[in-house]
């Protein structure tokens, strides 16, 4: 520990930076800048192997992706033909009694006021359409986030493996998502649900992880003592106890998901976010300026459902 | 708690040259050169932590035994040595005819589900959970139907007094009552052997004298073998029969309250128990005398009081033919009455109490009374033995301030 210390004085680190300085100015006086290019460049290799690796994927994984795609095209057009079914002043009424139920009266009123500033704009089937592609992504990522969290938050080993992969994922430009997901599912809507899983599954891995890991000790030590097994331990004591965090992360994943409407349409989503990219491709600002608004809406409205349940535990 | 442990009985539990060492590559601190020397050079040396050193000890069926140290002893290591929830780095630990030091993760899970229940300092309640389910707790993962287990629990729950609130949630109870679930839910399996890791210590002065007179009238009530952490000397010697002193993981000794007060083993004890009246621990036969005048209900008044000029006392102590006692003769009792037919037995005071050998000065002291006669002690039959007076008792008291 000391030797470390030592490392992190400012004496040192003042010294390392002048000690950097020379070195550059004694290696530029001595060769010039134009010799100092790097010796080999290996991105060209990386990259060909990453189109190597999807072009086997496509032709090797062609039965597998298709019938993702298939059967989640299937999922996704009964859910949205059920939306736009469902009559607004209905839904308007459902989402009230949501809002009002899981949140306050307060957010019930304001979750249906904007639910019908959404209609007022003509904007109702689009609205619907995002939120069966936003229930069917979140789903997906929950259903793959949850159980990925709880292996993270059991192992070490796994997290320190995953911590870096999450940063990434969360870095990670998220048009870089879409090109995955147009090459194994073409365009549309199943290579928009993708990237949206994609992009939007690292809070809810990480906040299950966090979750579990900050559960009391001395609960689980408790637990442990009157003889549970490792499942036990898990469904009985430290998933109900993490459950608060385990749904923070949840409302983290939507609000990704919503983010990510606008960028997934360029790939063929439907929605609020084509209306955005339509209206900006025409020049009508004003157009899309109001489609923005509908998202910006649409997020606060499953915010604060989604928040209230969460403070409600 | 006084229960009298007889050592013919094999022990329950018997913990030998136990050693736990935390750190990377434990074993290299118990090592020839490196087990003697202190827990500050092999921390140094190795970056090894001591928590138990060589610690021994037997507990024998329906003892209280206190574990008793300061924070960092070591005592809660050893208490979760024992349920392994810690591994021992080495030695062995005998749980009622189980090395629990060789068994696997199924054999240690069963073992905790019929042997061995815990109390925590903390509570360790589940906050999602109300009462009846947390007290409940230990049968559910059993595999015990829920009728059996909620009337187990709701049974547990009357015996530490907490009946009427099963379904109340955790935030509503004062932390007396939560740790009142802790020790139902701990009752609640039947274990052989009941731990407690500092029950009473996250809890105030008051409820925390409660709490300890109640679970020593439970524990009056179920006979358990109970393991009692503290770093409370005034706990330890209120509810343990033997109480074991550690000290940067070691145990220092091991005996009765009254022992470790009148016969510390070193000045780290003596300065321990310095705070601790010893009227609590020494019983009035060590300050028994021979009163001066004792006499047979055949005795006539004349010689009674003769004896009683004699030995310039006003009081005489009556007993019958069989040595048992009658009660004490005062001198202006036996002034006032002027008829010699009166018999003297029936002149004798018989509302002064009379103690047992084995009453704890603490508790004498209340029987004194204030016309400054001493206290009459006299065995289970009645038989006289002696009595304190007075100054002898004042003396003890007055040693130990």
């Amino acid at each position: 520990m000391k030797f470390i210390q030592k490392f992190r004085s400012p004496i040192f680190l003042i010294s390392a930076i002048c000690g950097a300085l020379i070195a550059s100015v004694i290696i530029h006086s001595i060769k010039g800048e134009d010799d100092l290019g790097y010796p080999t460049n290996i991105g060209p290799e990386i990259s060909n192997t990453i189109d190597g690796f999807l072009a086997w994927l496509v032709v090797n994984g062609e039965w597998f992706f298709d019938g993702i795609n298939d059967n989640l095209k299937i999922v996704l057009g009964k859910l949205r033909e059920f939306l736009v079914w469902i009559p607004w002043p209905v839904m308007v009424s459902l989402i009230f009694l949501l809002g009002w139920r899981l949140g306050s009266f307060r957010i019930g009123i304001i979750s249906a006021l904007g639910m019908i500033l959404i209609g007022l704009v003509n904007l109702w089937e689009p609205a619907m359409v995002t939120i069966a592609i936003m229930a069917v992504s979140v789903s997906i990522a929950v259903i793959f986030g949850i159980p990925t969290g709880i292996l993270m938050a059991r192992s070490n080993l796994i997290e320190t493996l995953l911590r870096p992969v999450l940063d990434a994922m969360q870095t990670m430009p998220s048009f870089v998502y879409l090109v995955p997901g147009i090459m194994l599912f073409g365009l549309g809507n199943v290579a928009a649900i993708i990237a949206t899983v994609l992009y939007s599954i690292p809070p809810c891995i990480r906040l299950t992880n966090l979750g579990i890991r900050q559960v009391n000790p001395s609960v689980v030590e408790a637990g442990e003592s009157f003889g549970s097994t490792t499942f036990q331990l898990l469904s009985k004591v430290q998933l109900p106890m993490a459950i608060p965090t385990i749904m923070a992360g949840i409302n983290q994943t939507i609000m990704m998901a919503l983010a990510m409407s606008t960028i997934a349409a360029m790939v063929g989503a439907g929605g609020l976010g084509i209306e955005v990219l339509r209206s900006m491709g025409q020049l009508q600002e004003g157009q899309a300026f109001i489609a923005g608004s509908a998202i910006v809406v649409m997020a606060i409205i499953i915010d604060r459902i989604t928040q209230s349940v969460v403070l409600s535990r | 708690m006084n229960r009298h442990v007889s050592n013919e009985t094999p022990p329950i539990i018997s913990v030998s040259s136990l050693w736990k060492v935390f750190g990377k590559n434990p074993q290299n601190a118990l090592e020839e050169n490196y087990r003697s020397r202190t827990r500050a050079d092999i921390q140094q040396e190795l970056g090894l932590v001591v928590a138990l050193r060589d610690v021994s000890f037997q507990v024998y069926p329906g003892e209280t035994f206190v574990v008793m140290g300061l924070s960092g002893s070591g005592k809660s290591t050893l208490v979760r040595c024992l349920i392994g929830l810690i591994d021992s780095t080495a030695g062995e630990l005998n749980i009622d005819g189980d090395n629990i030091t060789t068994f696997d993760a199924k054999e240690l899970r069963e073992f905790r589900r019929s042997k061995m229940a815990m109390v925590f300092q903390n509570f360790g309640l589940l906050p999602h959970k109300n009462v009846l389910d947390n007290a409940a707790y230990g049968l559910e993962v059993k595999g015990i139907d829920r009728d059996n287990r909620y009337s187990i629990a709701r049974e547990m729950l009357n015996k530490v007094g907490l009946a009427g609130w099963e379904n109340a949630n955790q935030r509503e109870l004062s932390g007396g009552m939560q740790q009142r679930v802790g020790l139902a839910r701990a009752l609640a399996v039947d274990p052989h052997i009941l731990l407690m890791d500092e029950p009473f210590s996250g809890l105030d002065p008051l409820i925390r004298r409660q709490m300890r007179e109640e679970l020593s009238l439970l524990q009056s009530e179920i006979q358990k073998t109970i393991i009692f952490i503290t770093h409370d000397l005034d706990e330890a010697i209120t509810i343990g029969d033997r109480i074991a002193i550690m000290r940067d993981g070691e145990i220092i000794q091991i005996g009765t309250p009254k022992e470790i007060i009148t016969e510390p083993a070193d000045d780290f004890v003596k300065e321990f128990t310095q705070g601790i009246p010893k009227t609590k621990v020494i019983d009035i036969k060590q300050c028994c005398s021979v009163p001066d005048v004792v006499f047979s209900s055949t005795d006539s008044h004349e010689i009674v009081r003769a004896k009683m000029d004699h030995a310039n006392t006003d009081y005489a102590i009556g007993v019958d033919a069989q040595e048992r006692y009658l009660g004490i003769l005062c001198r202006n009792q036996l002034d006032s009455i002027a008829d010699p037919t009166i018999t003297i037995d029936s002149l004798v005071d018989s509302s002064i109490v009379s103690v047992l050998p084995g009453t704890t000065l603490d508790e004498a002291l209340n029987f004194l009374s204030d016309q400054n006669l001493p206290i009459p002690v006299v065995d289970e039959s009645n038989a006289f033995i002696g009595v304190a007076t007075q100054p002898d008792l004042l003396k003890v008291v007055a040693n130990d301030l």
